[in-house]
């Protein structure tokens, strides 16, 4: 596989110039995630009112795939359900790890879509996710 | 200079192609690649000799227990042990620092005692120390470094004190690769009455190790960093104080007498020894020292000088390269380099090198303490061993060249 395959210019320039990489002063609960072995650590802040994410924004430290993959997220879920900011997380977890390839099926996916190839590339796979994972937990106690 | 393709073709897995080419293995530091005497000695001992030590009557067990023994001696001798019951068989580094922990740490650390280890130590050397000082209600305490990443000599003076009872420190830093005087800190211990345990896996490979000269109590190191197979480490600690000592793992072949409600302990060191050893692993360690003793450690030094001496000014040319260890005032710079790209994640560091089939180590090193005290998150880090050429350092200087483009940055 080729390196472009992994380091495309959306995640370069999600990597280099992140939109939602801040403190979200009006956040509603947050979440902090990490992968003690990469010392990736990030903290997701949403927003959430009436069952709906009105904003989400994030802060910490990772490597371009782990930092990428956040803010592509915090953008793909603003104005979305919880339940379907659920939804898309787990069906984006299932992306990386290779077990969903149908391409209608990932088409909402969007942006996200670039990290796909990650899927290839076992050792960086739980950098893909962190943020993922992370909003998964962060959003199973709100209704 | 010495040309390491005459040692390159002993070792299988560096002549494999990966992806179309063979690997410029820079993770020596991690573990080191296998020749091919030591595999053989592996194969030749499950192959011709297999059966439980220090058990049965039979031929086959004599010949297993005169293999384990004999690999015991071999590696008294290979360190400079004034006997070979001085040498413990364990799984790994971590396994024979745990032993001091538990034995030794948890019976002669008391309430209001120090210990004092240093920032640069291997989680290894730490977290065990951490477990004994809370079990005892001791203080850890640390020696930091000189702006060079040496130990600070002021806290070498200052904090191993009257209250101290345990000194533990690397003799080779696994990130900043620099070489610490541990005699002079066996000294200073010594001279205050508490004892000095060295981790040696980053040196004993690399350099002659002489543990009566060192005039340590324990040494600690593992055979997977030194050409052996993995599940084989070695803990030397003085008779008298390993004699004096409570087992650390209880069970077969560690006892003398066992009754219904108490038992009795076998000698030192059949008294560390419990369960069945890695004997397979044993002899790969003796062919491991017969293969180093053969080229001898004052050509291994010299071929990693000459890596080391070669890398350096190459990578100081890069402007977007930063370097930690790498400007000791000391002559004691071992070939281990740590180091970062600027704007960029060690991560995406190794993934970019290793699409160029060139192995390094990201991340902290398990060295957690001492990236925080360096305030960095994590570096990538080169570390080379005696089949490294110097074709592999291009490899790799070509390869970082490439990094900071692929993520869009400017050079």
């Amino acid at each position: 596989m080729a390196l472009d395959d992994v380091y495309t210019e959306v995640l370069g320039e999600h990597s280099r110039n992140p939109d939602h990489k801040h403190k979200l002063s009006c956040a509603t609960c947050q979440m902090k995630g990490k992968n003690p072995s990469c010392g990736d650590e990030i903290t997701i802040e949403l927003q959430v009112e009436g069952g709906i994410v009105k904003d989400a924004a994030f802060t910490g430290i990772g490597c371009a795939i782990s930092q990428a993959s956040t803010d592509i997220m915090a953008e793909l879920i603003r104005g979305k359900s919880v339940e379907d900011a659920r939804r898309l997380a787990n069906k984006f977890i299932s992306m990386i790890k290779g077990e969903l390839v149908d391409e209608d099926e990932l088409e909402e996916l969007d942006e996200a879509l670039a990290l796909k190839n990650v899927a290839h590339m076992p050792a960086r796979v739980k950098c893909a996710v962190l943020a993922w994972h992370t909003l998964d937990d962060a959003l199973k106690d709100q209704k | 200079m010495a040309d390491a393709q005459e040692f390159l073709k002993d070792f299988p897995l560096l002549n494999h192609k990966i992806n179309g080419r063979k690997v410029a293995y820079l993770d020596n530091g991690a573990t080191t690649q296998k020749p091919e005497q030591m595999i053989q000695a592996i194969c030749g001992y499950y192959g011709g000799c297999n059966a439980n030590p220090h058990r049965g009557a039979y031929a086959l067990s004599i010949k297993a227990t005169d293999i384990y023994e004999g690999a015991r001696k071999r590696t008294a001798e290979f360190i400079k042990a004034k006997r070979p019951q001085e040498i413990i068989f364990t799984k790994n580094a971590t396994e024979a620092l745990n032993l001091v922990a538990y034995s030794y740490g948890l019976h002669n650390v008391h309430a209001g005692d120090e210990i004092v280890i240093s920032i640069s130590e291997h989680h290894s050397n730490c977290v065990p120390w951490q477990m004994v000082a809370k079990a005892k209600g001791a203080t850890l305490k640390y020696i930091y470094l000189e702006k060079d990443g040496n130990l600070s000599a002021e806290d070498i003076e200052t904090k191993i004190t009257e209250r101290t009872k345990i000194v533990a420190v690397t003799q080779v830093s696994n990130v900043l690769g620099l070489k610490n005087d541990v005699k002079a800190i066996v000294k200073k211990a010594h001279s205050v009455g508490a004892i000095c345990v060295v981790d040696g896996s980053q040196s004993v490979a690399h350099m002659a190790v002489d543990v009566s000269d060192l005039d340590c109590d324990f040494f600690a190191f593992s055979g997977h960093k030194m050409l052996s197979p993995m599940g084989i480490g070695v803990l030397y600690g003085k008779y008298a104080l390993l004699d004096a000592m409570e087992p650390f793992l209880r069970g077969g072949d560690m006892i003398e007498y066992v009754e219904e409600q108490d038992s009795t302990w076998a000698e030192v060191p059949a008294k560390f020894e419990a369960g069945t050893q890695n004997v397979g692993g044993a002899a790969g360690l003796v062919a491991a020292i017969d293969y180093l003793e053969k080229i001898g450690f004052d050509r291994i030094e010299a071929i990693e000088a000459d890596l080391l001496n070669y890398a350096l000014p190459k990578l100081r040319e890069l402007p977007f390269i930063e370097l930690y260890g790498c400007d000791s005032t000391q002559d004691n710079k071992t070939g281990i380099i740590a180091f970062n790209v600027k704007d960029v994640h060690p991560h995406d560091v190794a993934s970019i090198l290793d699409n160029d089939g060139v192995a390094v180590r990201a991340g902290h090193h398990c060295a957690q303490p001492l990236h925080r005290y360096l305030g960095q998150n994590a570096t990538c880090r080169a570390s080379f061993y005696l089949y490294n050429t110097r074709e592999d350092i291009d490899r790799w200087i070509e390869s970082l060249k490439k990094v900071r483009g692929v993520l869009g940055y400017g050079a």
